[in-house]
């Protein structure tokens, strides 16, 4: 033997190396050749199903602590009587085959049937409920959302798309708040207590959480329906986002969470108000305060225009001029009928004079008539009233004469 | 976590100055200090606004607990 086929692994007496397609056909062979894996009959739980544009579904079988992949062609496919979905028990009928392109051994499904309820969606259910019943789902529980946040917490993976995405959407919407990343794993058996951690880590540092992941299968998302996690969001003592896979997918964290988002870029804008509008908001308390300050002082301006008016000295001179004439008009109208009245009056008296005139004996006297009186001022209006050598008195308009009657003469 | 002078406080107290200018009861002199203050306030919430700058830090552990370290994004 030679020093080169001595240090080669290869010596000459082993069997020629295969290659990985000859290896792959080998193993693809000896299943296919095995009657204990043709028509096999398998009980599991589905997870990850899809379904591509030509109509073969893949999907993954598994219980407790193994799983398998398996394909479902199209006529099978379309001969299903159900509709095949993540977390269904079934009982399935197959033949094992190997997936030399990806060297995978998988299950070629002839038929399917459910079963009940998968385990994993057993769990969920049961979770859920226990949880119910404590109440932690309940509206009232449910907490706001700071309006402005100071300090925004991220709870998810440090690396990947997520983290990005949140810091990028948060910087843009609202620079204002800081934010603080507690970084946790996001799958696998290690991760609800890692989110559990992360959250209890920065809760205290910060005035609102987002507990986030992208989108993953069943399986990937499965930490979030952890019990202990979905306590530890309900004991936080500020409010909680949920943003876990994308808009379709539900866990046990969303039904806790004070607000779940469908996705991280939601919780992103949930949690944060628009600069943009902050700005508009801004200039319109800028406006109304101008207006009202410009309106303010253009009412008291009116009102200092109105009093100054009253009180200045031509306003005064004005008021003056007008009270004199007021005052004059006044005066004028009262003579005139003082006047008008002591003219009336004079008049009424001269008339009355006149009339009063007219019927005094004075005025009879004045025309040349005297009346004859008795001594005791008795007037004489009949002779046969009278006796010779009565003495009688004559009145005349300046004075009275004393006279004796000599005789009388009566009238037939 | 109270920070006196955040924009939340500034915004608030600014949108009190604007509601009691508004009402238009005020004696002059007393609507000229509000709106001064309101002025203020505003310049203050604007500036905040301009001047923002997101800081954004990890959480990692440390021989006294956990501390914040400036977090780069890959």
């Amino acid at each position: 033997m030679n020093t080169v086929a001595e240090s080669s692994p290869v010596a000459a007496e082993s069997p020629p190396a295969l290659t990985v397609s000859e290896l792959t056909r080998l193993l693809r062979d000896t299943v296919r050749s095995n009657p204990l894996l043709t028509k096999v009959f398998v009980r599991g739980e589905t997870s990850n199903v899809q379904r591509t544009a030509t109509g073969i579904t893949f999907f993954t079988l598994r219980d407790e602590d193994a799983q398998i992949g398996c394909v479902l062609f199209r006529p099978e496919a379309e001969a299903l009587p159900f509709d095949l979905e993540d977390g269904t028990a079934v009982l399935a009928t197959g033949d094992v085959d190997l997936y030399a392109r990806r060297g995978e051994v998988q299950l070629v499904i002839r038929t399917i049937a459910p079963e009940g309820v998968g385990l994993f969606w057993a769990t969920f259910q049961k979770t859920r409920k226990t949880l119910e019943r404590a109440g932690l789902f309940e509206a009232a529980r449910k907490r706001a959302l700071p309006t402005f946040p100071r300090r925004i917490g991220l709870v998810t993976s440090e690396h990947g798309a997520v983290v990005h995405d949140l810091v990028t959407i948060l910087r843009r919407r609202y620079p204002l708040a800081s934010v603080v990343l507690s970084p946790s794993l996001v799958q696998g058996t290690e991760a609800p207590a890692s989110l559990r951690r992360a959250l209890i880590q920065v809760q205290d540092r910060v005035d609102v959480v987002i507990v986030a992941r992208g989108g993953g299968s069943l399986e990937d998302l499965w930490c979030f329906n952890d019990e202990g996690l979905a306590r530890a969001i309900a004991g936080c003592p500020v409010p909680v986002i949920s943003a876990v896979g994308h808009e379709t997918d539900f866990t046990i964290a969303d039904f806790v969470a004070d607000v779940r988002a469908p996705t991280p870029s939601a919780a992103a804008e949930l949690v944060s108000p628009d600069v943009a509008e902050l700005r508009v908001h801004l200039r319109s308390l800028g406006e109304a305060s101008l207006a009202a300050i410009r309106d303010a002082m253009r009412e008291r301006e009116k009102a200092v225009a109105v009093a100054g008016a009253r009180l200045s000295p031509a306003g005064l001179r004005d008021e003056i001029a007008d009270g004199g004439s007021r005052l004059q008009k006044l005066g004028r109208r009262l003579k005139d009928s003082a006047l008008r009245g002591l003219a009336g009056c004079s008049d009424r008296l001269d008339a009355l004079a006149d009339r009063l005139d007219a019927v005094s004996p004075l005025g009879t006297l004045r025309r040349g008539y005297a009346i004859v009186e008795r001594e005791d001022g008795h007037v004489v209006t009949l002779a046969r009233a009278v006796q010779a050598s009565d003495a009688l008195a004559v009145r005349l308009q300046d004075g009275r004469l004393h006279v004796h009657v000599s005789s009388k003469e009566e009238a037939p | 976590m109270t920070d006196p002078t955040s924009f939340e406080d500034a915004l608030a107290a600014l949108e009190e100055k604007v509601e009691e200018l508004s009402r238009g009861d005020v004696p002059l002199d007393r609507a000229l200090a509000v709106f001064e203050e309101g002025l203020v306030l505003y310049r203050q919430c604007h500036g905040m606004l301009a001047q923002a700058e997101q800081r954004v830090t990890k959480l990692v552990a440390a021989t006294d607990g956990l501390q914040e370290e400036p977090l780069q994004l890959e």
